[in-house]
């Protein structure tokens, strides 16, 4: 049992301070991936919770443990670089094998956990090569070899597939998530892959700037980003963010773009928007809510007609991006590929209300958001 | 701009190649002519070893020179001397410089930078200008005229630690931490992982330092003052007497010198121009 527990976790350097009071509780056998843009911290936490960095504040507990001081070998943990890190000088096996017999293991239990992981991970016509004769991907299952054969409670993985082209990604992907389900242990995933993030993980943590933005599963984060930047960096194309003002109409609380009033759907809270009346808010609109023939499952009342200006088609094959001036503004709309829209036409689409999101233009948090818990407060 | 390129032997081949190999080829023989001059005199009487013109071959090759080395002095006493200090201090300084140098290159400690440098800018300081000091303080130590002194001075080098460092330098630091989670404490992990990717390091490095103690002469000369002490390189001056000087059996003690030397080098070359090369992309 390793539920990992990250408690006010810091990590400076110097007077730089690269990881905030991080706070995280992750579940046994949880596959939890760590996704922001550069520089955020991800590996520095990652790197953290692996002992290969020391922890400048916070307490870091494994399986019920303060680990803060334990060295990595005693913290029942395995990593997996972005590089691999295999030893060059040692073949597949000895690759694998040699965390084992430096824990002493008995030589036909070392052969048998090698042998068992090399054919699992499809590898065991590798064994007695070195690593500069594989390619890429099967480096990348040696290094997964590596971490499985000494069985650790806790799989710590640093963009293990930033290294692969896109098809291979893909299929190391299913075998990962394939991989976690079979070794029943807690993952800890770093990528700014979002793809990666969004299929493969039970939880997905946001950082941005050493601060975590929002910890939710795929859909909650997909459907309920608590800020602007959560709500930029989940879904490709980015969603489309208005300036618009809260206006209130007959059918509810309306938001005015460009002189027309969208009318907000009425699962909304009306008490969180009603403090916004006349005032701006940005509104998110993802380039999947935008139809040219709504679907008939979407209620009418949701629905709100727009006028937009092709300027860039993108044909992905199943479907169509379109880049789009809404009076002004620059939007995408993502459409099915029927669409025939040509560049320099006029385009009449649909909008779905009813995945609207509202931002505070000021905090840049969601209005529906539940308040951040007040450190004081917690304490 | 390309000029037509010429034909020989069958091969098409720019002229700027003809002139580039006709240069190398006229410095080779240059550097080469000494050891050939060399060679001829060790074969020669003293009284024709200055002869003009010179004999390259000689007609009458006297290889009694190469048995008269032997018994003249004690050669061979010399010759275990030399080996005896140049492979210890060639195998302390691989390790010495290594460890240091793993250290400096691995491992985070205050003021590394700091002390790395301090260190390395003991290159710059030429031994003449503290020789005299250390000298005495060896004495002092009562080490005068032991091999114990020539060991000690030259069991540590900066410039084997640097040499070393930046190769380390080139390791990706992942394969340390890979090494950390698989279990290995930092002796282990310079012992299995970075020993065995450094030979081109290690190379170089003995090659450096095996034809350079093995040719130390002020060393050598300042502090083996015992005959039986001495290495073949002082010990070849015994030939220099008040009243003569033995051209011909010097050249041949020196041609015998040089072996060991050679034998290294060759052995080693692969790695060492691999080293240099690879050392040279990391800037
Ligand atoms: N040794 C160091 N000294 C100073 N700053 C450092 C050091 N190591 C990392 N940083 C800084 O810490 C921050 C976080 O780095 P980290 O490697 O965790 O980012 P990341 O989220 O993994 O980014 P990427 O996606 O590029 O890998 C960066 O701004 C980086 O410059
Ligand atoms: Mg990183």
């Amino acid at each position: 049992m390793a539920p990992i527990s990250l408690r006010k976790l810091n990590k400076t350097y110097g007077a730089l301070t690269v990881v905030h009071d991080i706070d995280l509780e992750i579940a046994d056998k949880e596959f939890i991936i760590l996704v922001g843009p550069s520089g955020c911290g991800k590996s520095t936490t990652l790197r953290m919770i692996a002992g290969l960095e020391e922890i400048s504040g916070g307490e870091l507990v494994i399986g019920g443990d303060l680990v803060n001081d334990v060295p990595s070998k005693d913290r029942d943990i395995a990593m997996v670089f972005q590089n691999y890190a295999l030893y060059p000088h040692m073949t597949v096996y000895k690759n694998m094998a040699f965390g084992l017999m430096l824990r002493k293991a008995a030589r036909e239990e070392i052969d048998r956990k090698v042998t068992e992981a090399a054919r699992i991970l499809d590898i065991e016509h590798l064994l007695n090569r070195k690593p500069k004769a594989l390619s890429g991907g099967q480096r990348q299952r040696v290094a997964l070899g590596r971490a499985m054969v000494r069985n650790p409670e806790v799989f710590l993985l640093d963009e293990p597939l930033s290294n692969l082209d896109a098809k291979l990604r893909g299929t190391m992907r299913a075998e990962i998530a394939k991989l976690h389900k079979r070794l029943n242990a807690t993952f800890i995933y770093v990528t700014h892959d979002q793809i990666e993030a969004m299929t493969m993980a039970d939880r997905i943590v946001v950082m941005k700037d050493g601060h975590i933005q929002q910890v939710d599963t795929p859909q909650i984060l997909y459907d309920h980003p608590v800020n602007m930047f959560v709500a930029g960096f989940i879904g490709a194309p980015q969603m489309n963010m208005l300036t618009t003002t809260i206006t209130r109409t007959e059918q509810g609380f309306a938001a005015r773009f460009a002189g027309q009033d969208l009318v907000l759907p009425r699962h909304l809270d009306p008490r969180l928007i009603a403090p916004y009346e006349g005032r701006e808010v940005v509104l998110g609109l993802r380039p999947e809510q935008f139809y040219e023939r709504a679907p008939a499952d979407i209620a009418a009342e949701n629905l709100m007609e727009i006028e937009t200006l092709v300027e860039l088609t993108e044909p992905m094959g199943s479907e169509v991006h379109l880049g789009l001036t809404w009076s002004g503004t620059a939007i995408t709309a993502k459409l099915s590929a029927r669409c025939k829209a040509r560049e320099g036409e006029r385009l009449a689409l649909a909008v779905d209300m009813s995945g609207v999101h509202l931002f505070d233009p000021e905090t840049q948090r969601s209005l529906f958001a539940p308040e951040p818990v007040r450190r004081e407060m917690a304490a | 701009m390309a000029r037509k390129p010429l034909r020989l032997f069958g091969h098409r081949v720019h002229l700027q190649t003809v002139i580039a190999y006709l240069l190398a080829i006229a410095i080779t023989i240059v550097m080469l002519l000494p050891f050939a001059w060399m060679l001829s005199a060790s074969l020669k009487l003293d009284r024709d070893v200055f002869a003009f013109p010179i004999e390259w071959i000689p007609s009458a090759p006297r290889w009694q020179n190469y048995v008269d080395i032997w018994t003249r002095i004690p050669l061979a006493l010399f010759i275990y001397n030399t080996t005896k200090l140049t492979v210890i201090v060639t195998l302390l300084q691989l390790f010495t410089s290594s460890f240091a140098a793993y250290a400096f290159a691995k491992l985070r400690f205050a003021y590394r930078e700091v002390l790395f440098l301090a260190y390395i800018a003991t290159i710059a300081m030429p031994w003449q200008v503290y020789m005299v000091p250390q000298f005495l303080e060896m004495r002092a130590l009562g080490l005068n005229n032991t091999h114990l002194a020539l060991i000690c001075l030259q069991a540590f080098t900066a410039f084997g630690v640097f040499l070393m460092r930046q190769f380390y330098m080139s390791i990706p630091d992942e394969l340390c931490e890979a090494a950390r989670i698989d279990g290995m404490n930092e002796y282990q992990i310079w012992f299995r992982i970075m020993l065995p990717l450094s030979k081109p390091a290690l190379s170089t490095l003995t090659i450096f330092t095996f034809v350079s103690t093995w040719n130390d002469f002020l060393g050598p000369l300042i502090y083996l003052t015992k005959t039986e002490l001495k290495t073949i390189q002082i010990g070849i001056r015994m030939f220099i007497t008040q009243y003569s000087t033995e051209y011909g059996l010097i050249m041949a003690a020196s041609i015998v010198s040089l072996i060991p030397v050679l034998i290294v080098f060759l052995a080693l070359q692969r790695f060492f121009v691999e080293g240099i090369a690879s050392s040279g992309l990391k800037g």
